[in-house]
């Protein structure tokens, strides 16, 4: 089938002004225009208060850790210790295991939201869409301090017993990947914390894919099933290319939480900053560590390195949005070229 | 009808505000902040303190960190650290410190076929442990201490804190004093860095996690061993003596130690001697400025804590707390008098 026939009308479609409408009397006008110039300067203002914070926030980060901006330097992104008796700080472990925690709980949690959506919208049967619609929105309302105490007292043993072992036998011994899975089993580890973080984050996906393809105009999808496509060619074919900013965006917003995920990887990720290869290995997040180490930061140095986590962790975040934001105009530009 | 219960509600009202009037008229209420560690026991003699007496204590556990910051920055009347502050930081800020409840850290295991009490370890042992050099149940190091007991030849999982803590200060403390690899490898301080091993949140974090980790090993404050029934093991003291922890040999470690001639009262109790010391025993510190600007503050402050020293012994017991001994009481009711006053010179004890 070819999908390129299918015309793809832009979303946002041009509204026809209501002719209907009555102009209203002149002196009704004066009043609705200071009204109206009042009413953009609030909401001027109330954006201006977002750039404010962001910029106050990133100035007091810096501010923050200009002590060890100046004595460890660039280095600090690539130095693995973390010395608080020696004073000897770098941010290669949290910024790895920020970044290998989120991707796994990506890996996990985008396939599954897909599916989740995919059926929802597609082919559920009516009864069961309300119901489960609403169990996935309760899911992202529980706190994610409810998911940590889970994830420990719950699925960890359990997963240790009986899962973690078979995994380091049969995975462990393959070439290349296998030390991804060396290490005893304890439960705990980067592995469970990324887990742990898709399922937290399964359910912002979810909602955010289920209501961009209910965008879809139904009209679309029946012409291509009328022209003889699977449910899954609909899909790909349709569905997704006209949602796909969505889509990204649902899933930038659960790249967002996973990243700075804190109570929930604090408790199963194993709190050491080690580097290490494999993933059932015990790690730290930027986002843990802040949330361990703040509190008894002895040492202006100590503060002042931690701040400059938090920092590194702002960045990581506008470079993910940005990244998102460039693969979107891309994607836009290739649609495009392809018209 | 409706009039009776306007009369009613505004006859409450007037005696609710009056009530509250009067109490904030004669009731101080004190704040502090700092350790976590003897939070328990702090909050247990404030309750009991505004019974006795209509004032208030109000305790922040933020950590011994934020303590020592916020009483310098005098937001608080006083502070608290596990960690002693040393005698040139105290002039430095102009403080006074005085110790106000002990404790001991244990070291606890998850072994199936070892019961609590049976395994004994050493300064040097727990050391090589804690970096890794003795990695499994069944190394020689740990047989030769330990003839008879049936050791598993699983991996350890040496679990420690992620959070600074003034119980992670007190076991790097006593590590480094038996250890020299520990010293000069490690050091000591409220967090290191750890060569090998996951981090628990909290005495109760690493409990959890040698509770759920088979073959794990771990070290938590005296309480939490004993609330969470986990096995501790004996520990070698410097005397040569195995010994077990409980009130009498935690209390022997602070009989032992030489609190008047140390600046500041700042005893740190590792390692003492004494047949029956436990060696990993330490004490939480309280820090009040030397010259006080709200008097009536400080004269509050110290007020509470002669109340806690004089009545809180049985209840420090119930929290498996150990109260200072009498004799340390009276150094540190000489400290007060000596060394705490208001803005005119006038002592406040």
């Amino acid at each position: 089938m070819n999908t390129a026939t299918i015309p793809i009308p832009n979303s946002q479609a041009s509204v026809e002004p209501d002719s209907r409408t009555q102009p209203p009397a002149p002196s009704e006008r004066v009043g609705n225009a200071l009204a109206d110039k009042l009413f953009s300067g609030v909401t001027r203002g109330a954006a201006l208060i977002v750039f404010s914070l962001l910029a106050a926030i990133l100035l007091s980060l810096v501010a923050g850790s200009g002590l060890s901006i100046m004595k460890f330097g660039a280095a600090f992104i690539w130095n693995a210790e973390w010395d608080p008796v020696k004073e000897d700080f770098g941010a290669l472990v949290p910024i790895y295991g920020t970044l290998v925690t989120a991707g796994i709980a990506m890996l996990i949690a985008v396939p599954v939201s897909f599916g989740i959506a995919l059926f929802l919208t597609e082919l559920s049967p009516k009864w069961l869409k309300r119901p489960l619609g609403t169990a996935i929105e309760l899911l992202a309302a529980i706190p994610s301090i409810i998911y940590g105490m889970w994830g420990l007292f719950v699925f960890a043993p359990l997963f240790m017993e009986y899962v973690q072992p078979s995994m380091i036998k049969y995975l462990g011994g393959i070439p290349l990947i296998g030390g991804i899975f060396a290490g005893p089993p304890t439960g705990i580890g980067m592995f469970t914390a990324g887990l742990i973080l898709s399922i937290m984050v399964i359910p912002f996906i979810t909602a955010v894919m289920r209501d961009v393809f209910d965008l879809v105009p139904p009209m679309l999808k029946e012409s291509a099933y009328g022209l003889g496509g699977t449910t899954w060619e609909v899909m790909f074919k349709v569905v997704l290319p006209y949602t796909k900013v969505g889509v990204v965006g649902g899933v930038m917003l659960g790249l967002g939480r996973a990243l700075g995920e804190t109570m929930a990887v604090t408790f199963v990720i194993g709190n050491a900053h080690r580097l290490s290869g494999s993933l059932f290995a015990p790690g730290n997040s930027i986002a843990s560590a802040l949330a361990n180490e703040f509190t008894e930061a002895v040492g202006d140095l100590y503060s002042s390195a931690l701040i400059e986590l938090g920092l590194i962790l702002f960045l990581i975040t506008i470079v993910v949005l940005a990244l998102s934001k460039w693969m979107l105009s891309r994607l836009g530009q290739q649609e495009g070229a392809r018209a | 009808m409706l009039k009776t219960t306007l009369r009613i509600t505004g006859a409450l009202a007037a005696g609710v505000f009056a009530l509250s009037a009067a109490s904030s008229a004669f009731a101080v209420d004190i704040t502090g902040a700092g350790a976590t560690f003897p939070y328990p026991i702090y909050a247990k003699w404030a309750d009991a303190y505004k019974k006795a007496s209509g004032n208030g204590m109000n305790y922040q556990s933020i950590g011994s960190g934020g303590g020592i910051k916020q009483i310098t920055a005098k937001t608080v009347d006083f502070g608290a650290s596990d960690m002693p502050l040393k005698a040139e930081e105290l002039d430095k800020a102009g403080l006074v410190q005085f110790p106000a409840i002990m404790g001991g850290v244990v070291p606890v295991y998850n072994l199936k076929d070892v019961k609590t009490g049976e395994l004994k370890f050493t300064g040097e042992l727990l050391a090589a442990i804690y970096m890794g050099k003795v990695a499994k149940w069944s190394d020689p190091a740990i047989k030769a201490l330990n003839p008879g007991v049936k050791l598993p030849d699983d991996a350890i999982s040496v679990v420690h804190r992620s959070d600074g803590s003034g119980t992670t200060f007190l076991w790097t403390n006593y590590l480094s004093k038996t250890s020299a690899d520990w010293k000069t490898g490690v050091g000591e301080g409220t967090s290191v860095k750890w060569a090998t091993g996951v981090g628990g949140k909290g005495n109760e974090g690493v409990a959890s996690y040698v509770q759920r980790i088979n073959g794990a090993i771990g070290y938590v404050e005296y309480a939490y061993a004993k609330q969470n029934k986990l096995s501790y093991g004996q520990v070698k003291n410097k005397d040569g003596q195995y010994v077990a922890p409980d009130d009498d040999t935690f209390k022997a470690a602070a009989a032992g130690a030489d609190w008047a001639k140390t600046p500041g009262m700042g005893v740190i109790l590792t390692d003492q001697a004494g047949a029956k010391s436990w060696p990993i025993t330490g004490a939480s510190f309280i820090l009040m400025h030397k010259s006080q600007e709200k008097a009536e503050m400080g004269r509050e402050v110290l007020k509470f804590f002669d109340y806690a020293f004089k009545n809180g012994a049985a209840m420090a017991a119930e929290l498996d707390y150990v109260p200072m001994p009498d004799a340390v009481v009276k150094l540190i009711q000489a400290e007060w008098k000596g060394k705490i006053k208001d803005a005119s010179g006038k002592g406040l004890y």
